[in-house]
């Protein structure tokens, strides 16, 4: 309530010369965008590239008019591996950070094991998760999922560390519990922790995704990547390749939006 | 003079015998033996690293004693903090961020509920609290919307919440200008007059201890131990204008003197 009490005090201090500077501050990066999106457009014209190699940005405008139906079609299975993941990923990195902060024995035996795991490239292990998992649903889901993990969980435990030690005397003061001090303390301090992590979980699971549907898809934005390139169809691929990053943008958003309505302070 | 230094027939708030803190093989505290008057005002004074602040965490339960025995009302510390007959005000506010002044006037009263006890309810609810020093319509802000002296005191109301006898206050005005820290001095020894706490008060500040002390601690450095116990009559009810007066200088300078050849 607080917050939004003082919103409008804090808008009134100078708004004309806000709403001038929020202008200014869009209108920069849309207009280079749009003048790259032009230089493109005419060299590739110009210079007769073919568009197999190189599409124009009207070749790819036009597979968003004409073919939208297969870009949904495949958008939305990438949109549900990726937001699975997302969950599974981060819950589970978040369960295993309390057991962290609660245990420093299960921190020492398990960490260098998750920094292991962390270290070794994605489409590597993709492909032996497909193998544990099988070819379903579920590979895909761990796949996106692991690529959020490590993250989430780092930023987790320090979150969760980032209750001063004068609060921590204030909680021994009140006699308080561990499980008070977990739900009161701990884990509304590491809210700002967990969603700067969150946010980067947000586009990962996308690339963790589509990396599991380059192995043994037929549907997805990860499939229509590939089959795209093997067919030399760029504009669909290139038109691809802007819904993927579209659906990053989404999450990013949605994670965003979230954050603002949890951590106020 | 005054009548309320004097402990003769009064009870004890606090009682400490020959008690020490040890880190190891360092000595913060040596042979403490002290008895605290209930309802009398005592600032701690003493060069930096003599253990003020150990001391208050030693009678507050944060610290156990290595020797000697502490006694809070005529109970452990630990059976003193779980009945809440003390609160801590930090040198930091140590407002949960997320919560609102009042939310954290009442987080007293929502922890500490697995030990068995019941948590006892103070006279003044949380809102009287708040509006008690000064903060009536600012229930709802957050700690970030709230000036320094104005987070000092929503923590002091946390403090008062389940009406302790003792207040233990560590430094709790050191961060904050001095025009502040005149105004929250005069508002605690209000709070002092009406709620009739006992208060132990740890400064680096000789005017501030003589301001508001009716005794000064002085402590004494390597180890931590008692220098002496300066009875301070000034007439009540203290005033900042006090300042000015001869008899104020000259405890400010006989202090300032016992100080230098800690």
């Amino acid at each position: 309530m607080a917050v939004t009490e003082l919103l409008p005090e804090a808008a009134e201090e100078k708004p004309p010369s806000q709403l001038g500077q929020r202008l200014t501050n869009a209108a920069v990066p849309i207009g280079t965008a749009i003048t790259l999106l032009l230089i493109w457009q005419f060299g590739v014209r110009f210079f007769e590239v073919p568009t197999y190699i190189a599409p124009a940005p009207t070749d790819v405008l036009a597979v968003f008019r004409d073919r939208f139906d297969i870009l949904a079609t495949n958008f939305w299975p990438t949109f549900t591996i990726s937001v699975a993941g997302f969950f599974a990923g981060n819950l589970a990195a978040i369960l295993i950070a309390v057991t962290f902060v609660h245990s420093r024995a299960a921190e020492r035996a398990f960490f260098p094991i998750a920094v292991f795991i962390n270290t070794i490239p994605i489409l590597a292990i993709a492909p032996i998760l497909v193998l544990i998992f099988g070819p379903g649903m579920t590979s895909k889901v761990v796949i996106a999922g692991l690529i959020c993990f490590f993250p989430t969980l780092v930023n987790m435990v320090r979150g969760l560390q980032s209750v001063s030690p004068q609060t921590l005397e204030l909680a021994r003061i009140l006699s308080a519990s561990k499980s008070e001090i977990f739900w009161k303390m701990r884990l509304p301090s590491s809210m700002p922790f967990l969603f700067s992590a969150l946010k980067i979980a947000a586009t990962t699971c996308v690339i963790g995704a589509i990396v599991s549907e380059w192995i043994g898809a037929n549907v997805g934005l990860g499939a229509l990547i590939i089959d795209s390139t093997f067919n030399f169809r760029s504009p669909m691929l290139y038109a691809t390749v802007f819904m993927s990053s579209g659906l990053s943008v989404l999450l990013f958003s949605l994670v965003t939006i979230t954050e603002k309505l949890v951590v106020r302070w | 003079m005054d009548g309320t230094t004097n402990t003769g027939g009064r009870s004890i708030a606090a009682t400490l015998t020959g008690a020490s803190v040890k880190f190891g093989s360092f000595t913060a505290l040596s042979n403490i033996s002290l008895e605290i008057g209930e309802g009398q005002f005592w600032t701690i004074l003493g060069p930096s690293g003599c253990g003020k602040s150990t001391m208050l965490r030693l009678v507050s339960d944060l610290l156990p004693p290595a020797d000697g025995t502490v006694e809070i009302l005529g109970k452990s510390t630990e059976a003193a903090r779980l009945a809440r007959e003390f609160a801590f005000v930090f040198q930091d506010a140590t407002l949960l961020p997320w919560r609102t002044a009042l939310k954290n006037v009442e987080l007293p009263l929502e922890m500490g509920r697995k030990r068995g006890i019941p948590i006892p309810q103070g006279d003044r609810t949380p809102m009287e609290l708040l509006e008690l020093v000064g903060l009536k319509g600012r229930e709802n802000a957050l700690p970030h919307e709230l000036s320094g002296g104005m987070r000092q005191r929503v923590a002091i109301a946390r403090a008062l919440v389940c009406q302790p006898k003792l207040l233990l206050m560590d430094e709790p005005f050191g961060a904050l200008d001095e025009m502040t820290r005149d105004r929250l001095n005069m508002q605690l020894l209000e709070i002092w007059r009406e709620t009739g706490v006992t208060c132990l008060f740890v400064t680096h500040s000789i005017p501030e201890a003589v301001l508001l002390g009716q005794k000064v601690l002085m402590l004494r450095a390597h180890p931590g131990r008692v220098k002496e116990v300066v009875d301070i009559n000034l007439p009540e009810p203290r005033a900042v204008d006090l300042r000015e007066t001869a008899e104020f200088n000259e405890y400010s300078s006989y202090l300032r003197k016992s100080l230098e050849d800690c």
